[in-house]
């Protein structure tokens, strides 16, 4: 399986999303839009070698998440998110 | 370009110092051939690859894949750059010609979008892909294309940044519009020509 | 620290000068850095930073290392693997001396992290360099005189590619409740007594017993060896949330 030296998880992907998000989201929960597993954003399997961060179901491997930098401008695309639980108390 | 705290001592990966009119601004030159991926590596047997040229949901023409490598070839050497700054000069690929692939086919279009294994896609305008300027790629460094570099088959459009040269490549779709694609719809530009360093949305 | 875990939530994530104090060498392919951070925010046992070299041309890289050090150190150490075709690791681990300094941000995760206070026995299992985190979750247990059960399983090449040996054994010793096992899959000395083999469930059984009541299970090291660990700690009935993964690998983005 050459491909898990790309894998990673959205652990790695915490500095990148603190640019996007003003806390951790890494602990939050998330709910995938494709097949409705729940899981921490950090354990989303992240593809980081690439143009841009790419957070996969670890369940059905659909997209969840989108980053891409460039410049000074962050873009993200959250279709693959259907809701984000947050304890902001957590 | 990011700010940044110079590091002394750091030199990072290997640079090669090669002439200015083959490098685009912004671009370090590397003998590596970084594998860069959004997913896993697709592998689909080669009894069931197949590559189709489409038109709106019209097949125009699909291939097998002896029937793909049965057509006309070539061999050309050119230099790719990668929206993420590194660019490897004269690489050797083995390809059918996009124009053979549209060749007698009612081609009347703007736009085409590439279509692959694992769901990616990137558009282009046609005339960026026809008039030798795009191959459907088999072969790199005298090899079989390998699966992580986008084996069996990805397309080849050096003149652009080299996400357009979408892996694992299964079809061209003609389009009235130039439909972004996988990272053209998360800033990254609509065309990529790296000569006008045109990596993101307004560049 | 609960008040600095909030604060780590409202701080902005900025860049910030680390300066090299000390290197240690920890084995033939790994030294710590303890570095010096002005303004450092205090972190949580399991954070990591992110660690941007600039060179003079101003080409970038950008790695994410874990914090070896606990939150009650002032200074923030890095353990960091030198890997043999690596572009940062190479730097920070063979040309980097005391007095350099680069950039880094952090802490940064919410979810792979451990906190004294909360008490949670803790269930550890590590692949190669994934013991950093964890070792930074055992200095905070023993330096906030922590008694919670904790026991690690800690699977390495060989015995020179252990780091922190010493200091495991000495918290081990201390009686506290710490035990550790360890399994060397590639080479083992004459003599050995301890496991040489990759890790599968019955040493997991065996080494952590099994899910005890609030326990959390910790695993990080490459993704192969994360995930095979997390299905059989699964498998040996811990709750799927009961076991926190993070995965290993080569951080950069291109």
């Amino acid at each position: 399986m050459e491909e898990v030296d790309l894998r990673l998880d959205g652990n790695a992907a915490g500095g990148l999303l603190r640019e996007v998000f003003a806390f951790e989201v890494t602990a939050a929960r998330g709910t995938c839009a494709s097949c409705g597993a729940v899981g921490e954003v950090a354990t989303l399997v992240l593809y980081a070698h690439a143009p841009g961060a790419v957070l996969r179901c670890p369940a059905c491997g659909a997209v969840v998440l989108r980053v891409a930098r460039g410049r000074d401008r962050v873009w993200v695309d959250a279709r693959g998110l259907s809701c984000l639980e947050l304890a902001p108390g957590a | 370009m990011a700010e940044g705290f110079v590091s002394r001592g750091f030199r990072g990966r290997r640079r090669e110092n090669v002439p200015s009119e083959r490098v685009p601004p912004g671009q370090y030159v590397t003998p590596d051939f970084p594998v860069l991926s959004a997913g896993p590596t697709p592998h689909t047997p080669l009894e069931q690859w197949s590559f189709a040229v489409l038109a709106g949901d019209d097949e125009l023409a699909r291939w097998s894949w002896d029937e793909f490598r049965a057509l006309p070839s070539e061999t050309v050497t050119v230099d790719i750059h990668c929206v993420t700054k590194w660019s490897k000069l004269d690489t050797t690929w083995e390809g059918v010609s996009v124009d053979t692939l549209l060749d007698g086919l009612d081609a009347d279009a703007g736009y085409v979008t590439a279509f692959c294994d694992g769901g990616y896609t990137t558009n282009l305008p046609l005339e960026d892909v026809t008039d030798g300027k795009a191959w459907v790629a088999f072969g790199y460094d005298g090899e079989p294309l390998d699966p992580e570099h986008g084996g069996p088959a990805r397309l080849l459009v050096p003149h652009l940044y080299f996400w357009k040269s979408a892996k694992w490549v299964r079809g061209l779709r003609l389009m009235d519009e130039d439909e972004p694609g996988f990272w053209e719809s998360l800033g990254y530009h609509l065309y990529g020509d790296p000569w006008r360093e045109q990596r993101y949305w307004g560049d | 620290m609960a008040g600095a875990a909030l604060l780590g939530r409202l701080e902005p994530l900025v860049w910030r000068l680390a300066e090299v104090v000390e290197i240690v060498a920890e084995t033939p392919s790994v030294s710590s850095l303890v570095l010096d951070v002005p303004g450092w925010p205090g972190h949580r046992a399991g954070q990591h930073v992110d660690v941007r070299l600039t060179a003079e041309d101003g080409y970038q890289a950008q790695r994410s290392y874990s914090i070896a050090s606990p939150p009650e150190d002032d200074q923030v150490t890095l353990t960091v693997e030198r890997l043999e075709d690596g572009e940062v690791s190479p730097y920070l681990v063979g040309e980097v001396r005391p007095g350099d300094r680069f950039e880094l941000r952090g802490p940064i995760g919410g979810y792979f992290v451990w906190e004294a206070a909360e008490g949670a026995p803790l269930d550890l299992a590590a692949g190669g360099s994934g013991i950093v985190p964890l070792m930074a979750m055992l200095r905070h247990r023993a330096a906030a005189g922590s008694g919670v059960r904790a026991r690690l399983l800690y699977s390495t090449r060989t015995l020179d590619d252990v780091i922190y040996g010493d200091e495991l054994e000495r918290l081990a010793a201390d009686g506290d409740g710490l035990t550790v096992a360890y399994t060397l899959t590639r080479a083992q000395p004459s003599g050995w007594a301890g496991y040489a083999r990759r890790v599968d469930r019955e040493m997991l059984a065996d080494v952590l017993g099994g899910p005890g009541a609030g326990a959390i299970a910790f695993v990080c090291g490459p993704t192969g060896f994360v995930e095979s660990v997390a299905a059989a700690l699964v498998d040996l009935g811990y709750e799927p949330p009961q076991v926190k993964t993070e995965r290993f690998g080569p951080t950069g983005g291109e």
